[in-house]
């Protein structure tokens, strides 16, 4: 990865700040819980949830596990159907080439698809420095981009705004950046999603090429994948003459019938959605259909240091629905920023550190932004056990280890200045080492949970003052499994 | 060495302790998962697509093949349509009691003359009624992808039952992939501002769905 946000500092002092400001935890509450409730709904029409979650997180594996054959039997597909495939070790290499192709098609401007994998490795910013504008069209990120900001949720990354925000975000600099928005605009969304329509739709109609990720590549057939909702997405695959799509290499599936899968589990699980309202496929090029000329940009940037992790690697499974996000009491008060990192929440906090190392302090800091509560691998739809990776890369940055980095064998020496962390690793490897302290534990305090105080006591008081403690569920993860056979029986099993 | 050849030993130095005789695909996945949700006859699976579709805020019509040109006309009316775009293979009888101006689907067209377009009728390739979703295929009948993007108004016909599945693995198994796809489950919406759904910012505002048949 292409390096933490300048200056950012490691994630408590970062979430110690973001935790003070009211408006940023009341905007990200209500948008958590809202999400988090409408997925539940959404997952629940699905009798055979476990099944699908079961078979998404096999799939995955299996890619991963033969990561090799696939991404050949890709290029071959994906060549065959009349596209050109680039493969980038690291960032810097990802932008050398992009801004090489945007430059030959001789255009100054590019217009782009909501992609973390181009956010990763910082490609607005490179093309800037090589006198390329590149257009975000997603509305969030617009609304990201103009106010020279940071994403804050993987799904809807300008959570953190309100829509007063956002009006004077477009008043003020939407002309800076092209047709200014309208007179007297006020802030209802309506009207702001008509002034960035306005505001995009001359970019879009004249653009001539497009750049964007994917969510899914077929091995079988080069087939790549757009989810999204408003249509720039489209836009941006289909009215340019040239697409370029930058695509980590964990995101293939072997063939076209996997698919059935993630398009059930993804919109779901992200959107809260039986479908997320536009999805594009399509396989190299297809004449007078959309670009003549198109790149696939594979991108390693640390992924292949994560899949030699025989624990870790199970995070390149994701899929990036952010469900883990809206559940996480963790990311719900610190925010997105406070990860400092393109991935925030459960997943940016056992992603980040294996694609970066965990030589920076806010790397070295990640694997400690979470209360191991579970409540993200219960969400995951393709069953990534994050507070097992959790655990695990604690134990690295505490007692270090042998890791692999930008792919040599390396010994990590114990981090400095985790004494605390230390002590409390010790204390976490004693529990997980006797399930039954853990459970002990887990049951007392859900059948206590009526007891438990809204504001701790003594010198918890300061630290309970800017947080909303967190409600204890009314029956532990462990026991509702052993009461339904892993969710096979009764209705339960829809959850 | 070239990166390719760089990542490709990287991944196969992580890979490390995968046996060269790990199951194969065909056997590390187990699909026990459901190929459709539910026990529903033919005219209850239709049902269901047109609810669901409603449900996304597509606007629905029902009616039999005799009657979709005076529907299609009506539609286009109601809109106030002075031009309407035409794919290449439309049945010429859809549009039969309409004087709306027809444009034809061209390459040549710039972006900027499509926008100038008021509606644009087409077919789809499959109807998915669990998701309430509509495929288009870039068949002779639906043509271009970019003709139902940037017009504001979709007029889509889909022919019932013959073009509705259940599910999504019944609508894949339809599909071809080496066609350009574009499912469409409502119209365009957001949701990025404190959440609340706000619909078309970039493409069609208004979807319309006719089931034929
Ligand atoms: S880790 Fe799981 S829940 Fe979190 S974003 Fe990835 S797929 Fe979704």
């Amino acid at each position: 990865m292409s390096g933490t946000f300048v200056g950012m500092p490691a994630f408590p002092k970062a979430a110690h700040e973001a935790v003070g400001n009211a408006t940023l935890r009341g905007n990200l509450r209500h948008a958590t819980h809202t999400i988090r409730a409408k997925r539940a709904v959404a997952v629940a029409e699905l009798d055979d949830w476990v099944e699908l979650r079961e078979a998404g997180k096999l799939i995955k594996d299996h890619t991963l596990r033969h990561l090799d054959r696939y991404l050949v039997q890709l290029e071959e597909s994906v060549t065959a159907a009349g596209g050109t495939v680039h493969w980038a070790a690291d960032a810097d290499e990802a932008n050398r080439i992009v801004a090489r192709l945007v430059k030959e098609t001789g255009e100054p401007e590019v217009v782009k698809v909501k992609s973390m994998a181009t956010q990763e490795i910082g490609l607005n910013e490179a093309l800037e420095a090589e006198g390329i504008r590149a257009y975000e069209t997603d509305l969030a990120e617009l609304i990201v981009q103009l106010g020279k900001d940071r994403p804050s949720h993987i799904l809807v990354p300008a959570i953190h705004r309100n829509r007063g925000e956002i009006r004077d975000i477009f008043r003020a600099e939407m002309s800076e950046w092209g047709r200014p928005a309208p007179e007297g605009l006020t802030d209802t969304p309506a009207e702001l999603a008509e002034a960035a329509r306005l505001h995009l739709r001359e970019k879009f109609l004249r653009a001539k090429v497009g750049i964007s990720g994917a969510n899914f590549m077929v091995a079988e057939t080069g087939t790549l994948v757009v989810v999204e909702s408003e249509g720039n997405g489209r836009m941006c695959l289909t009215l340019p003459e040239t697409l370029i799509s930058v695509v980590g290499i964990e995101k293939i599936v072997p063939t076209w019938r996997d698919l059935e899968v993630f398009l059930q589990t993804l919109p779901r699980s992200s959107t809260a959605e039986r479908m997320n309202p536009y999805t594009s496929t399509w396989t190299g090029t297809t004449d007078g259909d959309g670009p003549q000329t198109f790149h696939l940009v594979l991108l390693d940037n640390g992924r292949t240091d994560t899949l030699a992790d025989e624990v870790g690697r199970q995070a390149l499974r994701c899929i990036r629905c952010s469900a883990c996000l809206n559940v996480c009491p963790v990311y719900e008060r610190a925010g997105g920023h406070a990860y400092g990192s393109v991935y925030p929440g459960p997943i940016g906090a056992i992603l980040s550190p294996q694609l970066r190392g965990i030589q920076s302090e806010i790397d070295a800091s990640l694997p400690y932004a979470s209360s191991l509560c579970g409540a993200c691998y219960d969400v995951c739809p393709v069953a990534i056990d994050i507070p097992e990776v959790l655990v695990h890369l604690r134990e690295r940055v505490v007692q270090g280890g042998p890791v692999t980095r930008d792919g040599n064998k390396v010994v990590l020496k114990p981090a400095k200045g985790h004494a605390a962390e230390r002590a409390a690793m010790r204390a976490a490897r004693w529990a997980f080492g006797r399930p039954g302290a853990l459970r002990t534990g887990q049951r007392l305090a859900s059948r206590t949970r009526r007891l438990h105080p809204r504001t701790l006591p003594g010198p918890g008081k300061a630290w309970s003052g800017t947080r909303d403690l967190p409600a204890v569920p009314a029956e532990p993860f462990r026991d509702w499994w052993q009461r339904t056979n892993g969710g096979t029986t009764g209705k339960e099993a829809a959850k | 060495m070239s990166s390719r050849e760089r990542i490709l030993g990287r991944v196969r130095r992580a890979l490390a302790d995968v046996p060269p005789d790990d199951t194969p695909y065909g056997e590390a996945v187990a699909r026990d998962y459901l190929r459709e949700h539910g026990d529903r006859s033919v005219e209850e699976t239709v049902e269901l697509l047109a609810e669901n579709l409603a449900d996304y805020r597509a606007v629905v019509h029902r009616c039999g093949e005799g009657e979709l040109p005076s529907v299609v006309a009506r539609l286009l009316a109601e809109r106030k349509a002075a031009t309407v775009l035409v794919p290449p293979g439309l049945e010429e009888a859809w549009l039969a009691e309409t004087d709306v101006a027809r444009v034809p689907d061209r390459g040549e067209s710039t972006a900027h003359e499509l926008d100038r377009v008021d509606s644009v009728v087409t077919a789809c390739a499959v109807a998915i009624a669990e998701t309430g979703t509509i495929v288009l295929d870039g068949g002779p009948d639906q043509g271009r992808r970019r003709i139902t993007l940037v017009p504001d108004h979709h007029i889509c016909v889909v022919r019932v039952p013959d073009q509705v599945v259940s599910s999504v693995p019944q609508g894949l198994e339809r599909l071809d992939p080496g066609r350009p796809l574009t499912w469409i489950s409502g119209p365009s919406a957001t949701s990025d501002i404190e959440l609340d759904r706000v619909e078309g910012v970039h493409g069609p505002r208004t979807l319309e769905v006719i089931l034929v048949g």
